[in-house]
C-alpha cells in the first residue's frame, strides 16, 4: 500500500503522462490547437468577418490557405476565431458541469436526507440522451454562447455528480473522517478538506472527458441550428454554413471537421492518459 | 513496571468522583435482518486519570460503546456523565464544544490518516475547527506535539505514507493530544503494530497518562496487552459488561467463567504455575439474536437451568470490582 502511494508520486504526474508516447502526442496537438485559439487576434492572417464578393468560395492553397467561404471570409482566420469559442464553451462546460457536481454530488453523498431525491434527478436527467436534451433545454432557454454552455453544463452534471456521490459515500465511513468528527470539524470542513481532495483525480479525469464531449454537442447542436448566434464562427457553425456547397467546396468543412476530430481525440486522449497516470495501479507498471 | 506508576496506580484507583459514569447505556442497530444489540445495559465508571481496559472478543460490542461515551454514534438509552455534564442530551452544537475534552486514537494507522494531507494539517485539525490560535501558532502547537509524541518537528510537512505504522500511530496520537483532552478512547491502537512497535506506543501512553494525567478507555482484544497496561479491566461480551475491577486482582482471580477462559488463552510464561484450561466452544453468538438471560450461559463451562430467565445482577466480590454470574450469587 505504502509502496503504491510512493510510487505513484515520486515519478511525479507529468513524467508519468508523458512517458505514453500517444498521450505526449495528444497534449502536443492541443497545445497547438489551444495556442492558436489564444493567439487567433494576432495570427490571423485576415478579418474574420470581411467579405469580398470576389473571393467568394476561392479554394485553398490560392489567395487564402485554407480558401475562403460563400462570402468571401478567410476560412483560416475565421477556423482561429472560430477555436475559441469552441474551446471557451467547452472549457466552460467542463469547469461549470465540475462545479455543479461537486456540489449536488457532496450533498447526495453527505446527506443521507438528499440522496434520495437527488440521485433520482440526476437517474432522470440521465435517462435522455445527451444532445435531446441539450436541444430542450436550448429551446427554453435562448440561444446564445452563455445559454449553451449553461445547457450543456446542465446536461454532463451528472456525470460528475454520479462520481463524487458514489466516493463520498465511500470516504464518509472512512476513520479520518470519524477522526475529524470526533475533532469537532464541522460538515462543511470535512468536505473540503477530507472529501474534495481524495476525489480530484476521478473529477480531473472526467472534467476532460466534459471538455471533448461538450465541444463536439456544441458543434452538433450549431450543426443543427439551435446552437450560438449563427453570426459569431464556432467550429459547428462553420460545418453547418459549409454544408450547402459541399458540392462545390469540400474543404469548407474538411477544415472545421478536422478542427473539431483533433480536439476531441486529443482531449480523450489526454483524459485517458490522465486516467491512468492517477491510478496508483497502473502507474505502478509505467 | 517501576515503582511510581504503581503508586499512581493506587492513588487513582481510589479517587473520588469517577470522570465518566456510564449508567444503562444501550445501542441498538435496526437492520433488516433485525435489531442487532450492539451494546445492552452497559453501567461502567472510569475513574479520573485511570487507563481502563475494555476486552471481549470481536463482536463483543467494545468499539460501538468507545464510539457512543463519545457520541460519534448515539445512545439507544441510557446516561453518560462526563465531569459533570450529561453527554446524552447535549446538542449538537454543546457537543461540539465538549469535544475538545475527549478524543479517540484508531487502530489503523492507514485508513485513520488522511492521505493527501500533510501531518502538520492533520495534527492540526482539531486546532482548526475549535478556532485556536492563528496559523503559526498552531505550526508551533504541532511541532511540540510531534516532538511530545516522539517524532521530530521538520516531519510535519510530510505525508503520511513516508510513515512507519508506529509513526503514523504516533502521528494519530498528537492529532487526538492536539485539543489537551482529559479522556481519550484508544480503540485497538496497537493491534495493527508489530509487537516491539506495540511496546513503544504502550509506554508512550503511559508516559503521557502521567504527564498530562489523562484518563483513558483502553479497547483490546489481548489481555496481556491490558493487563499490562490498565488499572481497571472490564470485561465485555455479546454488549453486556459481565465483569469488573482492579486489573490486578481480576487478572489473578478472575470470577466470571468468561473472564477465566480468556485468561487461560493468554499464553502463560511459568510453566510451573498450574492454570485450569478453560476452552470456549463454538463461536460469539449472533447479536441479532442474543441468548435469553444470561448471554454467556450457551457457551458457559458452569450453566444451570436458571441462566436462561434473567441477566444476573452486579454481585460485588470486592472494592471496586462486581461480576455478572449466576454462581457468584448462588455459592
Amino acid at each position: 500500500m505504502t509502496a503504491a502511494a510512493s510510487t505513484s508520486e515520486d515519478p511525479g504526474l507529468w513524467k508519468t503522462l508523458t512517458a505514453r508516447p500517444a498521450v505526449l502526442v495528444a497534449l502536443v496537438v492541443f497545445g497547438a490547437i489551444l495556442a492558436a485559439a489564444i493567439l487567433a487576434p494576432w495570427i490571423a492572417p485576415a478579418d474574420p468577418a470581411r467579405m469580398s464578393v470576389r473571393a467568394r468560395l476561392s479554394p485553398p492553397l490560392g489567395d487564402y490557405i485554407f480558401g475562403a467561404d460563400a462570402f468571401g471570409r478567410d476560412v483560416l482566420s475565421r477556423l482561429l476565431f472560430a477555436g475559441r469559442v469552441s474551446l471557451s464553451i467547452g472549457l466552460g462546460v467542463a469547469v461549470l458541469s465540475t462545479a455543479l457536481g461537486i456540489v449536488i454530488g457532496l450533498a447526495a453523498g453527505f446527506f443521507r436526507r438528499l440522496d434520495a431525491p437527488l440521485s433520482r434527478l440526476i437517474d432522470a436527467m440521465m435517462a435522455f440522451p445527451d444532445i435531446l436534451l441539450a436541444i430542450a433545454l436550448v429551446a427554453i432557454l435562448g440561444g446564445s454562447a452563455a445559454n449553451v454552455v449553461l445547457a450543456l453544463s446542465i446536461v454532463y452534471t451528472p456525470r460528475i455528480a454520479r462520481i463524487v456521490r458514489a466516493a463520498t459515500l465511500v470516504i464518509r465511513e472512512l476513520p479520518y473522517v470519524e477522526a475529524a468528527r470526533a475533532l469537532g470539524s464541522s460538515n462543511l470542513s470535512i468536505m473540503v478538506w477530507h472529501v474534495l481532495p481524495n476525489i480530484v483525480s476521478p473529477i480531473t479525469v472526467q472534467a476532460t472527458f466534459i471538455f471533448a464531449y461538450a465541444m463536439l454537442a456544441e458543434a452538433g447542436l450549431s450543426f443543427l441550428g439551435v446552437g450560438v448566434d449563427p453570426s459569431i464562427p464556432t467550429w459547428g457553425t462553420m460545418v453547418n454554413e459549409g454544408r450547402q456547397y459541399i458540392d462545390q467546396a469540400l474543404y469548407l468543412i474538411l477544415f472545421p471537421g478536422i478542427a473539431i476530430s483533433l480536439a476531441v481525440l486529443s482531449l480523450q486522449l489526454i483524459g485517458d492518459g490522465l486516467r491512468d497516470a492517477l491510478d496508483p495501479r497502473l502507474a505502478k507498471d509505467v | 513496571m517501576p515503582d511510581t506508576s504503581a503508586a499512581i496506580r493506587e492513588e487513582t484507583t481510589s479517587a473520588d468522583a469517577p470522570l465518566l459514569a456510564i449508567r444503562n447505556l444501550s445501542k441498538h442497530y435496526h437492520t433488516p435482518g433485525g435489531t442487532v444489540h450492539a451494546v445492552e445495559d452497559v453501567s461502567l465508571d472510569i475513574p479520573r486519570g485511570s487507563i481502563t481496559g475494555l476486552v471481549g472478543e470481536s463482536g463483543s460490542g467494545k468499539t460501538t460503546l468507545g464510539r457512543t461515551l463519545l457520541r460519534l454514534v448515539s445512545p439507544t438509552a441510557g446516561t453518560i456523565r462526563f465531569g459533570g455534564a450529561e453527554l446524552t442530551t447535549l446538542s449538537d452544537r454543546e457537543m461540539v464544544a465538549m469535544r475538545k475534552r475527549m478524543q479517540i486514537i484508531f487502530q489503523d494507522p492507514v485508513s485513520s490518516l488522511n492521505p493527501r494531507l500533510k501531518v502538520e494539517h492533520i495534527v492540526a485539525e482539531g486546532l482548526r475547527a475549535h478556532a485556536v490560535g492563528n496559523r503559526g501558532e498552531r505550526r508551533d502547537r504541532v511541532a511540540a506535539l510531534l516532538e511530545e509524541v516522539g517524532l521530530s518537528a521538520d516531519q510535519m510537512k510530510r505525508y503520511p505514507h513516508e510513515f512507519s505504522g508506529g509513526q503514523r500511530q504516533r502521528i494519530g496520537i498528537a492529532r487526538a493530544l492536539a485539543l489537551e483532552p482529559e479522556f481519550i478512547v484508544a480503540d485497538e491502537s496497537v493491534s495493527a503494530l508489530d509487537v516491539s512497535i506495540q511496546a513503544q506506543i504502550l509506554n508512550l501512553l503511559l508516559d503521557l497518562r502521567d504527564r498530562r494525567n489523562l484518563t483513558m478507555l483502553f479497547i483490546a482484544h489481548d489481555l496481556s496487552v491490558v493487563d499490562y497496561l490498565c488499572d481497571r479491566i472490564a470485561v465485555m461480551y455479546l454488549g453486556r459488561i459481565v465483569e469488573t475491577g482492579p486489573a490486578r486482582d481480576l487478572a489473578r482471580a478472575p470470577a466470571h467463567p468468561y473472564t477465566r477462559a480468556l485468561l487461560s488463552a493468554v499464553p502463560q510464561p511459568d510453566p510451573t504455575l498450574a492454570r485450569s484450561r478453560d476452552v470456549l466452544e463454538g463461536s460469539i453468538p449472533s447479536p441479532l439474536d442474543p441468548p435469553s438471560g444470561c448471554v454467556f450461559r450457551t457457551r458457559c463451562p458452569r450453566a444451570l437451568p436458571a441462566c436462561a430467565e434473567r441477566f444476573p445482577a452486579p454481585f460485588a466480590i470486592g472494592p471496586g470490582r462486581h461480576a455478572h454470574c449466576i454462581n457468584l450469587e448462588v455459592s
